[in-house]
């Protein structure tokens, strides 16, 4: 045991003096194992590619070449941690865990370190609130964001009432999968319909008995929070029970190719919520294409270009790329420090225009961020699975929630976070 | 040559008794403490506390709980990752609950909840053994995350059902929550370890631990001869919970500062702690340091050799990693099937031949 204590020891003093330190670090905490892999892959794939991709095309960002760490957490959160541990000491600029669990562990650690923590679209979605978390941003739109777009959704489908409808929520037996639940109690109540919530425990393979049940009670709609291989399971049951398919809509990570395709034809018609418009060719794919894949640097095995969760990696990748844009032209410096990126994102302003400039065309919704608002705008799009294309088809514009509702939610629970860990709301 | 009982003269029974009788292995002992105590506080950062060291030290406490349920009173357990729940479960509502009172006082009191609890899983072990009384562990395990999951009290009412530790310290010093310094986390996780080894290590080989082990060696044979096999099995829960609940509330409030009881908690934590001990060696206290210290720094040097140093995919090595700790096991287990604490013992069974064996 000593041995291999003083062989690790060893390691990590020879690799501590390896490191270079004129470069944008960039930790990438994937998972590429485990029953979570199947949305992993094509979202690191996407993240590194992007940045690969700055690499070979403008030598990184603002002259400064980037470098990827990637660490596998297996989303698993005791790996996260030590991917965290391993990878800050190298100078790691923004952390992007890809896991809720994770994020929870993060966002203490992550603020007393002083590294800023982007987790868009899932963690914590009090987050939205920056004065609470100066450190922890969520743009372009959260959990509390999604619920109240599918039901804004929902509304619009059955001419704005949905009195004595029946909504289930079937949801991962954790964190991410309890965020929803809060907001859609509170727009049962506001909007009259009936809400039931289903539990599925880790990984997600046991169902039968959610759905015998959502048999039984036959809800008007299901919504879903899951992810991973709960997904897939989740539609072959909804196929296997006859439940129409065009009234089971799934957020935006139960929403990806990998999720419909093992169900086959029974899955067509199944709907799930976007922050991205999925377009295989945008342009930005091309560089990509030619500078990235073939020479040889793709991350994964390439075959991900263009599906749902290697587009919204990719689009990750943008935003930190322009918030740390953002950040060199604040300071006036091109090697910047973490503390100098928090300012890029809080400063940060996605148009569509730039959006185009950078190739990927109205790729998401136009927002801005703000010491007071790390949400940015919340929008997301409905779309639908087209089994025989094989593709997603955008049923919708961008969808705007609730934020009467979301605001004081948001409030609340930032209050009492701020209360139990003894933050001083403020700006930075 | 230098380590054998000639000339280590012993004048009472004190002495005769102590758990290192060759002065050697004594002086080992002292300097392998001193070496934790007085050095590895000054030298530790961040990655070396929450990658190796810390993980280390908790789960040697909860390899050493279940040692003594499993390796010491023969009842198998799958139950261990319920209970470390409940430890840190205990430790949560205490924290936020009593936030004037201290840590560690919160901590041993989350074991003795831990204990409570785990002398009321304890009692089908009256009627019921072996394989039998796995399931009825496994059981407990269910039940308990099931428990911390649906009753919100136990995580007051947060929407997300996570557990967060605030700030806490011992001496000014902050031992939980983000500020916690290295050596602060690694130190208090040191000083449970130490008083929990020598706690158990002295309880095994008292009366107590001599009950257990006749009941694990013979439960009718132990009955027979006067041992009361309902004050044996229940102690030994007891005991064990509270070892347990300790490394559960350690886990929570030092080591993650965040826990999701379905997933730090879940049937995987029983197995790990379970193999822990028979990798180690069922019955030894320094089996259970040995087999925590194996799979938890085994995965972090395989990572460190095949991402870092070999450069290979991320998701490669984690795969190896799994193939490589799973035939080291089945090695281990065919080549040597009491345990890494019995290789121990023969390599101090050369030594004191050496250098002239026969």
């Amino acid at each position: 045991m000593k041995l291999k204590q003083l062989a690790a020891m060893a390691l990590t003093a020879t690799l501590a003096a390896g490191v270079a330190s004129a470069e944008l670090v960039i930790p990438d905490l994937s998972y590429r194992t485990g029953p979570y892999a199947a949305g992993g892959t094509p979202f690191s794939d996407g993240y590194q590619d992007y940045f690969n991709m700055l690499n070979a095309r403008d030598g990184g960002i603002g002259g400064e070449s980037i470098r990827i760490v990637e660490c596998e957490t297996g989303y698993n959160t005791e790996k996260g941690v030590e991917c965290y541990e391993a990878t800050k000491g190298e100078g790691a600029l923004i952390y992007q865990p890809l896991s809720t669990g994770i994020t929870y562990q993060l966002i203490p650690k992550a603020t007393a370190d002083g590294i800023p923590l982007h987790t868009m679209g899932y963690g914590r979605t009090s987050a939205a609130n920056g004065e609470v978390f100066n450190w922890v941003f969520n743009y372009p739109a959260n959990y509390w964001d999604a619920a109240s777009v599918m039901v804004n959704y929902l509304l619009e489908e059955n001419g704005g009432d949905l009195s004595g409808k029946k909504i289930a929520l079937i949801y991962h037996n954790s964190a991410y999968g309890k965020e929803p639940i809060r907001t859609l109690e509170e727009l049962s109540a506001m909007h009259g319909f009936e809400f039931t919530q289903l539990a599925v425990d880790h990984p997600g393979q046991e169902q039968k008995s959610q759905w015998l049940q959502i048999r039984r009670e036959r809800p008007d709609y299901v919504l879903m929070w899951g992810w991973g291989v709960m997904n897939q399971v989740a539609v072959q049951e909804a196929a296997n029970i006859g439940f129409p398919m065009e009234n089971f809509i799934g957020n935006w990570w139960a929403g990806a190719e990998h999720d419909v395709t093992p169900a086959g034809a029974a899955a067509n018609g199944y709907k799930s919520l976007n922050m991205n418009r999925i377009d295989a060719n945008l342009p930005v794919f091309d560089d990509i294409r030619t500078l990235v894949h073939d020479a040889g640097n793709a991350a994964g095995d390439g075959s991900n270009m263009g599906s749902v969760l290697y587009t919204r990696g990719m689009y990750a990748a943008m935003l930190a790329a322009e918030a740390i844009a953002k950040a060199q032209e604040i300071h006036g410096v091109s090697a910047v420090t973490p503390a100098m990126v928090r300012d890029g994102m809080e400063a940060l302003e996605i148009t569509d225009a730039r959006m185009e400039e950078l190739g990927m065309a109205r790729v998401g919704p136009a927002f801005s961020v703000s010491c007071q608002n790390h949400g940015g705008s919340g929008l997301g799009i409905v779309q639908q699975w087209d089994a025989s294309a094989g593709n997603w088809v955008a049923l919708t514009d961008y969808i705007a929630p609730d934020m009467s509702v979301i605001q004081p939610l948001v409030a609340e629970d930032s209050a009492a976070f701020a209360a139990e860990a003894g933050i001083e709301p403020g700006c930075l | 040559m230098l380590y054998r009982e000639a000339g280590d003269f012993k004048t009472s029974y004190q002495e005769d008794s102590q758990t290192f009788p060759i002065a050697f292995d004594r002086y080992r002992y002292w300097a392998v403490l001193a070496f934790a105590f007085l050095v590895v506080p000054f030298v530790i950062n961040d990655y070396w506390a929450n990658a190796i060291l810390v993980p280390f030290l908790i789960y040697a406490i909860a390899a050493i709980g279940l040692n003594i349920l499993t390796g010491y009173c023969g009842q198998v357990s799958l139950g261990t990752g319920g209970f470390m729940a409940v430890g840190a479960y205990a430790c949560y509502k205490l924290m936020t609950s009593f936030p004037d009172v201290s840590i560690v006082i919160h901590i041993i009191l989350s074991g003795g909840i831990t204990a409570a609890v785990g002398a009321a899983f304890g009692l089908p072990s009256l009627r019921i053994k072996g394989f039998y009384l796995a399931v009825a562990t496994l059981a407990a395990q269910f039940f308990l995350v099931w428990l911390f999951n649906k009753v919100s009290w136990f995580y007051n009412y947060s929407a997300s059902g996570q557990i967060n530790a605030p700030e806490r310290t011992v001496f000014g010093v902050p031992v939980t929550g983000p500020n916690t310094e290295a050596w602060a986390q690694y130190l208090i996780c040191l000083v449970f370890v130490t008083v929990c080894a020598i706690i158990a290590r002295n309880l095994t080989r008292g009366s107590l631990g001599r009950t257990w082990m006749s009941i694990r060696d013979m439960d009718i044979a132990a009955e027979i001869i006067g041992v009361n096999p309902l004050k044996a099995k229940l102690t030994a829960f007891a005991v064990s919970s509270f070892f347990i609940g300790i490394a559960g509330a350690l886990f929570f409030a030092v080591y993650l500062g965040a826990v999701e009881v379905g997933e730090a908690f879940g049937i995987q934590k029983s197995f790990l702690v379970l193999f822990m001990i028979i990798i180690g060696g069922l019955g030894s206290i320094f089996g259970s340091f040995a087999g925590a210290a194996f799979l938890v720094v085994l995965p972090v040097v395989l990572k460190l050799i095949g991402v870092d140093l070999l450069g290979w995919p991320t998701d490669l090595v984690a795969h190896f990693q799994l193939v490589i700790v799973g035939a080291l096991i089945m090695f281990f287990l065919i080549k040597e099937p009491h345990g890494l604490a019995q290789l121990w013992r023969l390599a101090k069974e050369k030594l004191r031949l050496w250098p002239f064996p026969y």
